[in-house]
């Protein structure tokens, strides 16, 4: 895991700065630099809400080394209030609870550790907004 | 006027009681309920620590002061003894996330349990003085407690953030103060994983001494006295401590109750008495007189005296309150998850 990775990706990963196409008012995310429908390159940022709803889900039981201890853990695809979708993980929930349709919030999370002495990367999960 | 402009707290969903604890060292649960004033305590996940949980907390700060813009946030101070690395620091990755920088400077405090009170005693100073706008105190820690240890029945995670500044000030600072000795009760020595304590050291030559000292002198500075305030919160180790030196200085429980968490919370180290402060705020009045005193080991403490603004009104309700924090959505965890989640179990790397 190259700390240069983690730094090149913080505005997506810590602030969801996505960007929009002004003439096909598509929004994308991770932000694109031309927009694969007009061709537009003058695309604007935006700002992603942080709240919205579970479209599909799907539980990792065999995971990625770095993620074998949160095993198993779900991982959703999101519908957030704005109309972006995204992938993240779904934190705080147990497995039975989770529903399409769950209305969920955006937490600011550690994603994973490059083992005990490398860097930790930090980002978004969504988690039950319960309250 | 300067003073808190924004504040917000964050509580982590998991909890272990001290009958799950006790149960594994052969302890007697009700003896240490009676003994500690605490039934239960928070758990940080392992995607949780002192940087995901201050980024939370400040986020709720900023919806309680939503005419700040993060880019005028001058200063971060965050005080920790849990910072997730020993060198690189926690307050970049929060100015990160809120938006804040790069214009804006930063530090990690570290002063046990008073850390906290450290960065807003700092960053009030800054604003006081004109050299920032808005400045971000914050206290968060995910403590440790030796397996077995008196100290794991009541360390936990939590966090307070507080955004001072000069407009729209929702509760006033009228006087800070602050009493230290060099005096060691507490300590956890370079490497090693888990603290080290004084045992009953820890009460009256380093606790009591510090608060009663600090309490006393700002008191005396402000010209006030215990009946002039309608909240006291002091830190809180275990749920017993505070109500203790409350009645040494002159204080009522009914002064001291709104902000004391420990009792389900646990002790949050340098998120403990912030905490209770926001607990505190969010039930307070406009006119209420607020007395703040932490205590860290090593030893000292800061005082502060707050008087809460018609501003509080408006902006209470625009974040979740710390007791609804405290009693919603918890999910208790046994033992070997405990362990699990905090790092107590030998893994292959």
């Amino acid at each position: 895991m190259f700390p240069a990775r983690i730094w090149r990706e913080i505005p997506q990963r810590y602030r969801l700065e996505a960007n929009r196409c002004p003439q096909t008012g598509e929004i994308y995310f991770p932000p694109r630099l031309v927009c694969p429908e007009g061709k537009c390159v003058e695309l604007e940022p935006v700002k992603l809400a942080e709240t919205g709803t579970v479209e599909s889900f799907t539980v990792i039981r065999v995971a990625p080394s770095a993620f074998t201890d949160e095993a198993p853990y779900p991982v959703g695809i999101v519908k957030l209030d704005d109309g972006a979708k995204m992938m993240c993980q779904i934190a705080d929930a147990q497995i039975e609870e989770l529903k399409i349709g769950m209305k969920v919030k955006i937490e600011f999370r550690k994603i994973q550790s490059d083992g005990k002495a490398g860097v930790h990367a930090y980002g978004y999960k969504c988690v039950p907004v319960r309250d | 006027m300067v003073g808190i402009v924004g504040y917000g707290a964050y509580i982590p969903r998991c909890r272990i009681k001290v009958e799950e604890i006790a149960k594994v060292w052969g302890a007697d649960a009700p003896s240490y309920k009676r003994g500690l004033g605490l039934q239960e305590k928070s758990v940080p996940q392992p995607d949780q620590d002192t940087i995901t949980m201050s980024v939370e907390a400040t986020k709720n700060a900023l919806k309680r002061g939503p005419h700040v813009d993060p880019k005028k946030i001058g200063a971060i101070y965050i005080g920790s003894e849990s910072h997730p690395y020993a060198v690189k620091p926690s307050g970049t990755t929060v100015a990160e996330a809120i938006g804040a920088t790069p214009d804006i400077h930063c530090a990690d405090f570290e002063f046990a349990c008073k850390a906290g009170t450290e960065g807003m005693f700092v960053v009030y100073g800054l604003v006081k003085a004109a050299l920032i706008e808005y400045g971000l105190g914050i206290g968060a820690d995910t403590s440790q407690g030796a397996p077995g240890d008196a100290l794991e029945y009541s360390a936990a995670a939590g966090a307070a953030s507080f955004i001072f500044g000069n407009d729209k000030v929702l509760a006033e600072c009228n006087e800070t103060f602050s009493f230290m000795t060099d005096t060691p009760d507490f300590w956890r020595r370079e490497q090693e994983f888990y603290p080290r304590h004084g045992g009953r050291f820890t009460g009256q030559p380093a606790y009591f001494k510090h608060i009663t000292g600090c309490a006393e002198g700002l008191m005396k500075k402000a010209g006030t006295e215990p009946k002039d305030f309608d909240y006291v919160i002091f830190h809180q180790p275990n749920g017993k401590f505070p109500q203790r030196v409350g009645k040494m200085l002159g204080f009522t429980p009914e002064q001291i109750e709104p902000g004391l968490l420990c009792p389900l919370l646990g002790n949050t180290y340098s998120g403990s008495s912030p905490m209770g402060l926001t607990s505190t705020l969010d039930i307070s009045k406009p006119g209420d007189k607020i007395m703040l005193v932490s205590y860290g080991s090593g030893a000292g403490s800061d005082g502060f005296i707050f008087t809460v603004t018609e501003r509080i009104n408006e902006v209470r309700d625009l974040a979740l309150n710390t007791r609804y924090m405290l009693d919603n959505n918890k999910r208790y965890i046994d033992y070997g998850t405990y362990a699990k989640y905090r790092g107590k179990i030998l893994t292959a790397e």
